[in-house]
């Protein structure tokens, strides 16, 4: 039995690197650079799934330009260096079009200086800290301006929150967040007296001081609420022990930017009932398009409990929105298919369309929802499409930087409105 | 029979719709209310929880109280028809609301697909509450009436003051009264008249609710040319203060101890294996999450019983990961005695082997492992002290352990052995003691012990192939800061730095107080190499 189905196994391999020689000429590449094993392996594993999922689509719909796409999956294992290694391999010696990958900032970083020297194109799909526009990279993930701030108004102006603890991971997602927050709190009339900030490392487990603090700070007769950047398998603990020493969310709302639909399932959140989160895309949006990638999802992952979430759509709007603009270029050349993409609308999940900017980030609706007792979250607030700022306007240094990559005039990521030059910085 | 079916369906239609259609032209009714609910937006709603709750009906509280619990649904065709979803086990069904005063009915075969529900969020629940509380603070037992004026501590209005104020002489309850003049007396704080307000700062002083502590100070600021009162409203404060200041201080105790006993359940076994046995095992990690994964799979086996799945947990993981323990020492560790960095190389081996073993058996994602709901919540003592049960509970159990294991190594015949066989090795083999069999025996003895805290931390943190690693850098600071060899030194090695990174933290802020904490260890074993406990006479050596 097991012999066969090695066997078989091979044969087809065999067939695959039969075809693959074969009509070499006639596919285009698609790299895909999502780690699959190491720390990160649980996230990014479903956005490689994601991938392979809407290249089977699009092949089923004939491909493109006429030729099959071909996924080329390679493994960056959570480490960061090798990031930029699997870029330079997918790029000079697999030759790929494309590559849709990374989660981390700092995974990004570290590919950035490759890509460039390369000229590559990448679509990087998860919310980010901002601060940064390549040349060579498409961000479908949030913005600060389409998560974090949005986040905050809606806590002010409908729970009139007037205390704030940000508690984040110590990295530079949460601190850049957390600085551009406090910011703009302190913009919008906050006292510096009320508002805490509190770093805890990767994988934190002993949560006990830091939400009895929270609890203390929240007691002092002001509506308070937790603006939550903790990543990673630290939630889990954090939510507990919230649970634990009975932090309803009537009381103290905890709103999270890294807590969605897959970092809930399998986890029992009745006492978590009405904390928050703000995405982009929840999986209980009510669209057709939505219903139609939700009973897609599950057929191709076969496992009717499998959740969707705000990455997998960043990564849909970015493989559609990458498609289109192939077959308006007539060409995957990269700067063909940049050219093309400025300006280019693709249906997002929500209902409405997402548009991409020249500053290589795209429009999308913020959605604010509540965890509900089933995992999922009940949308209670969306907007209408934002567009997204590479450079936030709540810090003075970045408020005077914008990005354009179609004006011939800037053409940079970091063009300075005062002294009308760009920058220069590169990552 | 086509046509009998026809009618039949016909006539329940009628029977159902027909009284629904009659009474929906009266608005004082709870159907025509709800209906009106279900079309409004979340800031109206919040709005008209108190035109629904002013409804005087017997099921007006049931329907508060189920949409408080997200419960209601109606029909996605007809908004006028609403559900109650109930659960029974695993199943969800439906019951309809019947008749204008919405009483509920027999469950209904109904698809869920075609009911949408009627939803609320934090604000409209938070107004749910409220409502829920003036309700049963008219017809609900004492102990409902003081978790409704709980609930209303602080946020009344003046409507809602002269209501409780006209309910008041009614309460026949000393408890009830009490916290009937808690309630009343928060609210006159803001009273125009200064005697007023001064009479209401009497029952207030040395009040620990942070409610009665944010009205006073609210107070202080919005009448701060009443001298006499500030001076007196401070003096209140400043009476609290120093209560809350003793309990906080109380609370910090207790999380440093309560981290101390999960430093010291993660050493303990150490202390066995590398105090007493002088193996660096550095695959002591693992063994904590091989009992955190044993954890798992019991409560895989017994999903019915998830309140005892612990108590079998803690055996069975002693057993798993004592037997992997006496496997390692027969497998690899007798044949390296005596070098102590090839066997450091060779248990860091083992411990790459056995996460690559879990990642491969369990899959590299994090297991959720239950918390029996003995486990969850706190006990709350006063309003600002309340202790976690988890953590209650794991203090006990690591003290317990601690003391099973001095008993053992003091009073029974296999802790002579131990003792013997780590103070000279040839002499007790001289006098007949089987030191291979003890060496294996010791080894999985300090296994069994890990993988039991593995029981105990799955409660606390992930359950992940990883899991080990984080406990092992503080297991051996435990074991080394305490003094090598000495369980007591373990023990306050283990207290001793939990308080002090509990009360550094609130200070430094969570990485900087484990920075420091590290930093004092490393000058502390530079003053001492031999840790707090030092062995002593021939044992030293």
């Amino acid at each position: 039995m097991y012999g066969k189905k090695t066997l078989s196994a091979g044969l087809a391999a065999l067939a695959l690197a039969y075809t693959t020689v074969s009509v070499a000429e006639d596919t285009i590449k698609v790299g895909v650079l999502h780690s699959l094993s190491g720390t990160m392996a649980i996230s990014e594993t479903t956005l490689k799934d994601t991938v392979l999922m809407m290249i089977e689509a699009q092949n089923a719909k004939g491909g493109l330009l006429g030729k099959k796409l071909e996924a080329v999956v390679v493994d960056p294992a959570s480490n960061w260096p090798l990031f930029a290694e699997k870029t330079r391999e997918l790029l000079t010696k697999e030759e790929v079009d494309v590559i849709f990958g990374c989660w981390t900032s700092v995974s990004r970083k570290s590919v950035l200086p490759v890509i460039e020297e390369l000229n590559g194109l990448m679509f990087y799909p998860v919310q980010y800290e901002g601060e940064e526009s390549s040349k060579n990279v498409f961000y479908t993930g949030a913005a600060p301006n389409q998560q974090a701030i949005p986040a905050v108004d809606y806590l002010m102006q409908e729970a009139e929150i007037k205390r704030w603890v940000l508690a984040g991971t110590d990295y530079v997602y949460p601190r850049t967040t957390n600085k551009i927050l406090e910011a703009y709190l302190k913009s919008k009339g906050v006292k510096a007296e009320d508002i805490m900030i509190s770093y805890t490392p990767f994988g934190h487990s002993d949560w006990q001081g830091i939400v009895s603090s929270i609890k203390k700070f929240g007691s002092a007769g002001k509506a308070t609420a937790v603006v939550s950047t903790v990543n990673g398998d630290a939630n889990v603990p954090f939510y507990k022990e919230l649970g634990n020493q009975g932090i309803s969310a009537e009381d103290i709302p905890v709103v999270a930017f890294s807590v969605g639909e897959e970092e809930l399932s399998g986890f029992d959140t009745k006492p978590l009932l009405g904390h928050l989160a703000a995405w982009n895309y929840f999986q209980s949006a009510e669209s057709e398009a939505n219903s139609e990638f939700i009973s897609q999802w599950k057929a191709y992952i076969k496992d009717d409990k499998r959740v969707t979430n705000d990455p997998m759509e960043a990564t849909y709007i970015g493989f559609n929105a990458w498609a289109k603009a192939v077959t308006k270029a007539g060409s995957t050349e990269v700067d063909a298919v940049r050219s093309s993409l400025y300006g280019i609308k693709v249906p997002n999940l929500t209902g409405g369309y997402a548009e991409v900017l020249p500053n290589h980030h795209i429009s999308k609706p913020v959605l604010i929802g509540e965890i509900q007792a089933d995992g999922q979250f009940e949308i209670v607030s969306q907007t209408p499409e934002v567009a997204g700022d590479a450079w936030t306007d709540h810090l003075a240094e970045s408020a005077k930087i914008i990005s354009n990559w179609q004006d011939p005039a800037i053409n940079c990521g970091n063009y300075n409105k005062e002294t009308k030059k760009c920058s220069g910085q590169k990552y | 029979m086509k046509n009998l079916i026809a009618g039949i369906v016909g006539v329940w239609l009628v029977a159902l719709c027909g009284p629904v259609t009659a009474e929906a032209a009266d608005n004082g009714s709870l159907r025509a209310q709800l209906q009106h609910f279900s079309g409004l937006n979340y800031r109206q709603k919040k709005a008209a929880v108190e035109g629904l709750a002013t409804i005087e009906s017997e099921s007006t509280l049931p329907l508060l109280q189920a949409l408080l619990g997200g419960e209601i649904y109606f029909s996605k065709t007809d908004n006028s028809q609403f559900y109650q979803r109930r659960e029974s086990g695993a199943e969800v069904q439906f019951s309809p609301l019947l008749g204008d005063q919405l009483s509920p009915g027999p469950t209904a075969a109904i698809k869920p697909s075609s009911l949408r529900k009627l939803r609320v969020n934090n604000a409209v629940r938070k107004a749910l509450r409220q409502a829920i509380a003036a309700v049963q603070l008219r017809v609900g037992s004492e102990a409902e009436r003081l978790a409704a004026l709980e609930t209303m501590l602080g946020k009344l209005d003046d409507e809602a003051y002269l209501r409780l104020q006209q309910l008041q002489p009614q309460q026949s309850s000393a408890a009830v009264q009490d916290q009937f003049q808690l309630v009343l007396a928060v609210h006159q704080l803001g009273a125009a008249d200064s005697a007023q307000r001064l009479a209401a700062l009497g029952p207030l002083a040395g009040r620990l609710e942070p409610q009665v502590r944010a009205a006073i100070q609210q107070a202080i600021e919005a009448f701060a040319d009443d001298r006499a009162f500030v001076a007196e409203a401070s003096a209140a404060l400043a009476k609290t203060e120093q209560r809350i200041g003793f309990y906080r201080f109380v609370e910090t105790l207790f999380f440093g101890l309560s981290l101390g006993s999960v430093f010291l359940l993660a050493a303990i076994g150490l202390a066995i294996t590398f105090g007493v046995m002088g193996v660096i095992n550095m695959a002591h990690g693992e063994m904590i999450m091989l009992g955190a994964y044993t954890t798992y799979v019991v409560q895989l086996l017994m999903p019915a019983h998830l309140q005892y799945s612990l108590l079998v947990a803690v055996p069975a993981a002693f057993l798993v990961s004592g037997l992997f323990g006496v496997l390692i020492e027969r497998g690899v560790i007798q044949f390296l005695h005596g070098r102590p960095l090839e066997t450091l190389l060779a248990t860091f081996g083992i411990s790459l082997i056995l996460q690559q073993l879990v990642r491969s058996v369990f899959s590299p994602l994090n297991r959720q492992v239950a918390s029996p709901s003995w486990m969850s919540g706190a006990v709350e003592l006063n309003p600002v002290l309340s202790l976690t049960l988890n953590r209650l509970y794991i203090l006990a159990f690591s003290l317990l352990v601690f003391m099973l294991l001095v008993y053992l190594f003091k009073r029974t015949n296999l802790g002579l052995n131990v003792r013997a066989v780590s103070q000279n090795r040839a002499m007790a083999k001289a006098m007949g003691v089987k030191t291979g069999w003890v060496d294996a025996l010791t080894f999985g003895l300090g296994s069994g012990v890990a993988g039991v805290a593995g029981v105990a931390l799955s409660q606390l943190t992930n359950v992940g192939p990883n899991l080990g690693q984080s406990y092992i850098i503080d297991s051996f600071m435990v074991v080394v800061f305490g003094g090598v060899g000495n369980l007591i030194g373990t023990l306050v090695g283990a207290f001793s730095l939990g308080v002090a990174n509990k009360f550094l933290e609130p200070l430094t802020g969570a990485v900087m107080a484990n920075i420091l904490v590290l930093v004092f260890i490393i000058l502390f074993i530079q003053k001492r190499p031999q840790g707090l406990f030092p062995q002593r006479g021939r044992a030293a050596e």
